[in-house]
């Protein structure tokens, strides 16, 4: 189609589905991860009510990836799911306890410290496991005769462990740039305090990040060492340079929307490198894109009926936040 | 704790656990959001605050039971991959696409808009409110066709074919959607899942009429409920029927075992009412039987030939018990629901329908039904189609990951004691919510959350909301 290969196509829209999962449900899993740094009962009611009306949108994205994975890369996710197991099952669970404490919270007098620490606990299992699958992938998997064929434990290493607390505090630093955003008085003001140590500990954790990560694969290091990708390697860190400068800048001067913008800008930097990185693996080192792509008549179907409803829900993805935005009125929810 | 058990025993208990705890918060939100989306309907329509207290007191129940759909339905879309990942790879090319699908087209439909149906009606007004409460309900009824329509692919496989490295790989999408029992399926899944919501609707309603049968809104509930029951019991009743024929035609050794038919009948099969299949003996043990009624129901010919599972070979039986009893259990409360409904009618008949203590009794009883139902029916279609995952195809035993048994087990205990917990809590706050009573002034109230505690007014129209105060 247009000269293009459709498995390189759809290995853009997984992509993207991947980035605004990141970008909107980091947030969001953002704020489970600051629900014990907060001060009483009612700066939590009004911190959760900043995310209740969109959690659930959010989290689709992730239904995407999986769905959009099996439907157009198979082979890839039939071969990184048993790869990684354990982390799979741990962050489903995670996002189990955290996704019914939404509700539960509010059905419970007596109960509702137990959803508070399920909110927190599930938000922080959901986010390491993430984190850790992110290095599992990065350190690469081994595939023999169309079957995972390491080790129960592969994904567990340093790097890996490193990944999982970067994504955790990097999800941390954008609940509190979301909620430095959405409230107001004296929360805003906590909550800006605490996107500082966050916000730092995530661009330490970025540096350490790509400095190790070139050292996992020496396909990576070529890449960022080699023309013509060598020039992003002088571009994104110079863009992360202005996100961070940004990103403080903000919090200084008590700036509602650049700090987070700014945020997540770090995010989708992050997520570019990792894909230059990548590119043209699907899974780094063992499958490229079109050996793991499903036949074109599977991309075909797919891609017709994704190209007409992904900009609707982006549209009215859109509308949802437009309709909820602005500062959150603490009187304010259906509870 | 779990030794001896092969990591295909544990993969599939741990996907039928996971399935049946999932099916059931589906199964009651895709009627219950149909019901907001006609109750709020008919309170713009006509202005009858009734209507408006049913949507509000729904609401939150929908809420609770809509979240723990989400999150065990995540669940489902990963296992595939973790568990059955020779599956997914071979059958991915078919069955995933129809599962983004859903993705894109239900999911997202259903959590765009579920924020504002909760949350936006004082921010969007009336008008989009209704709007966005009806693409609630859409979205999950979009939601069921393309899961159904992958489910039946993988009972009634078509327009499929195959590549060098064997993966199925789609010829025909229109043959794949449309696959020869996704009709049937839709239609009996759907009707049960109305159901489902108006057991539960009429219990609850029936529950509150007990203690006062005086309130409007307890009356109104189980007033559309025993209409729904009325009207729908004998429809699904039919479209069972025709299933079961689809079955025969496609399946026709799913119905050996739902009938317990070990032997063929060369002249009218029996109808076994009850007995104690054997299949190591292979045959029926305390068998009551109606001769030749079988071969009428699936034939319509008293005398008409029925082929048992003598013609079938070991190794391609499903475990005939399981499916001789679910099914028992599926038409048993069928029939039980049509009897509910024809009491109804006949109790409104008579202008009793609110003073009949009796009937709102059963009501009560059969408020689960709806569910025991859905699961019998799915433990019957899914049982009777072992032992493939593609029928006819693909094998269990060959779908399954290269996963060992010990991190099957240790992960299939987590899901059972985290689900008991978790679900559990959730099946206790809805049963909560379902025990207060419905009245007007009530809207938006919740007394047992002290910062919300309310002095709610009802809503009059779009700029007039309830009030809090902390």
């Amino acid at each position: 189609m247009f000269g293009l290969e459709l498995s390189f196509i759809w290995a853009g829209i997984i992509a993207l589905s991947v980035l605004i999962y990141v970008i909107l449900d980091g947030f969001d899993l953002g704020v489970g991860l600051l629900f014990p740094l907060s001060k009483d009962e009612s700066e939590r009611d009004v911190m959760m009510n900043s995310v209740a009306p969109i959690w659930d949108g959010n989290e689709t994205w992730l239904v995407l990836g999986g769905g959009g994975l099996l439907a157009v890369f198979p082979l890839a996710y039939a071969t990184v799911l048993p790869a990684l197991y354990m982390p799979i099952i741990l962050m489903l669970l995670g996002l189990i306890f955290r996704g019914v404490a939404f509700e539960y919270r509010w059905r419970t007098t007596r109960w509702k410290p137990l959803w508070d620490v399920s909110f927190f606990g599930g938000s922080l299992v959901a986010a390491m496991c993430q984190g850790i699958a992110l290095g599992a992938l990065v350190q690469g998997i081994h595939i023999e005769n169309r079957t995972y064929a390491g080790g129960w434990w592969d994904w567990l290493t340093p790097f890996t462990i490193l990944t999982g607390a970067a994504l955790t505090v990097g999800y941390a630093m954008l609940g509190a740039t979301w909620l430095n955003m959405k409230l107001q008085g004296r929360i805003q003001a906590h909550m800006r305090r605490l996107a500082w140590p966050f916000a730092v500990a995530t661009v330490v954790f970025m540096g350490v990040f790509s400095l190790w990560s070139p050292f996992q694969n020496v396909e990576y290091f070529n890449r960022w060492f080699a023309f013509p990708t060598a020039i992003f390697s002088f571009l994104v860190p110079a863009l992360v340079a202005a996100a961070v400068f940004g990103l403080f800048q903000g919090l200084r001067r008590h700036w509602d929307i650049i700090p987070f913008l700014c945020a997540e800008a770090l995010f989708v930097l992050g997520f570019i490198g990792i894909g230059i990185s990548f590119y043209p693996f699907i899974v780094p080192s063992s499958l490229t894109i079109a050996e793991a792509a499903a036949p074109d008549s599977s991309l075909m179907f797919t891609l017709v009926g994704t190209l007409v409803l992904l900009p609707m829900i982006l549209i009215y993805t859109a509308y949802t936040y437009w309709v909820f935005r602005g500062k959150i009125d603490p009187e304010d929810g259906y509870h | 704790m779990l030794d001896g058990f092969s990591a295909e025993t544990l993969a599939r208990v741990q996907f039928a656990f996971t399935m049946s705890f999932h099916i059931i918060f589906p199964a009651f939100s895709i009627g219950l959001a149909s019901f907001l989306a006609v109750t709020n309907a008919l309170w713009l329509w006509t202005k009858d605050e009734t209507y408006q207290v049913l949507f509000n007191y729904w609401k939150k129940i929908f809420a609770v039971a809509f979240g723990m759909g989400v999150v065990s339905g995540i669940v489902m879309s990963y296992q595939f991959g973790t568990n059955w990942s020779v599956f997914s790879d071979k059958a991915g090319p078919v069955v995933g696409p129809l599962m983004a699908y859903e993705v894109l087209s239900a999911f997202f439909l259903e959590a765009g808009f579920l924020g504002i149906m909760l949350f936006g009606l004082k921010r969007v007004g009336p008008g989009l409110h209704m709007f966005a409460t009806a693409m609630v309900a859409f979205g999950t009824l979009l939601s069921a066709t393309w899961i159904l329509s992958v489910n039946s692919w993988m009972q009634t496989p078509a327009g499929y074919g195959m590549n060098d490295v064997g993966q199925y790989i789609p010829l025909d999408w229109w043959k794949i959607i449309l696959n020869p029992s996704f009709p049937y399926r839709l239609v009996h899944m759907v009707l049960a899942a109305f159901l489902t919501t108006a057991l539960v609707v009429g219990g609850v309603g029936a529950w509150h009429l007990l203690k006062d049968h005086t309130g409007p809104a307890s009356r109104r509930m189980f007033s559309m409920a025993m209409w729904m029951l009325l009207l729908v019991t004998p429809l699904q009743i039919a479209a069972g029927d025709f299933h079961g024929l689809n079955t025969l035609e496609h399946q026709p050794v799913k119905v050996m075992a739902m009938e317990g038919h070990f032997e063929s009948h060369p002249d009218g099969a029996p109808l076994i009412l009850f007995g104690i299949p054997n299949q190591a003996e292979k045959r029926m043990d305390y068998s009551v039987e109606v001769p030749k009624l079988s071969s009428l129901i699936l034939k319509h010919d008293l005398n008409a030939p029925l082929a048992g599972l003598d013609t079938v070979a070991d190794e391609n039986e499903p475990p005939v018990a399981i499916v001789f009893f679910s099914f028992r259990v599926m038409v048993g409360l069928g029939f039980a629901m049509l009897g509910l409904g024809l009491w109804g009618g006949i109790a409104r008949w008579r202008g009793k329908l609110y003073q009949a203590p009796m009937l709102h009794r059963l009501s009560v009883i059969m408020g689960p039904a709806g569910f025991v139902a859905v699961l019998a029916g799915w433990i019957t279609t899914e049982v009777g189609r072992q032992p493939f995952t593609i029928y006819g195809l693909l094998r269990t035993s060959d779908s399954l990951a290269p996963v060992s048994a010990p991190a099957v087990g240790a992960s299939l205990i987590s899901f059972i004691i985290i689900y008991f917990f978790v679900f559990g809590a959730g099946i206790f706050y809805i049963m909560k919510l379902m025990s207060k009573r419905p009245r007007v002034g009530s809207v938006g109230e919740l007394t047992d959350a002290p910062t919300r505690a309310a002095t709610a007014k009802p809503i009059i129209n779009g700029s007039s909301t309830p009030s809090t105060t902390a």
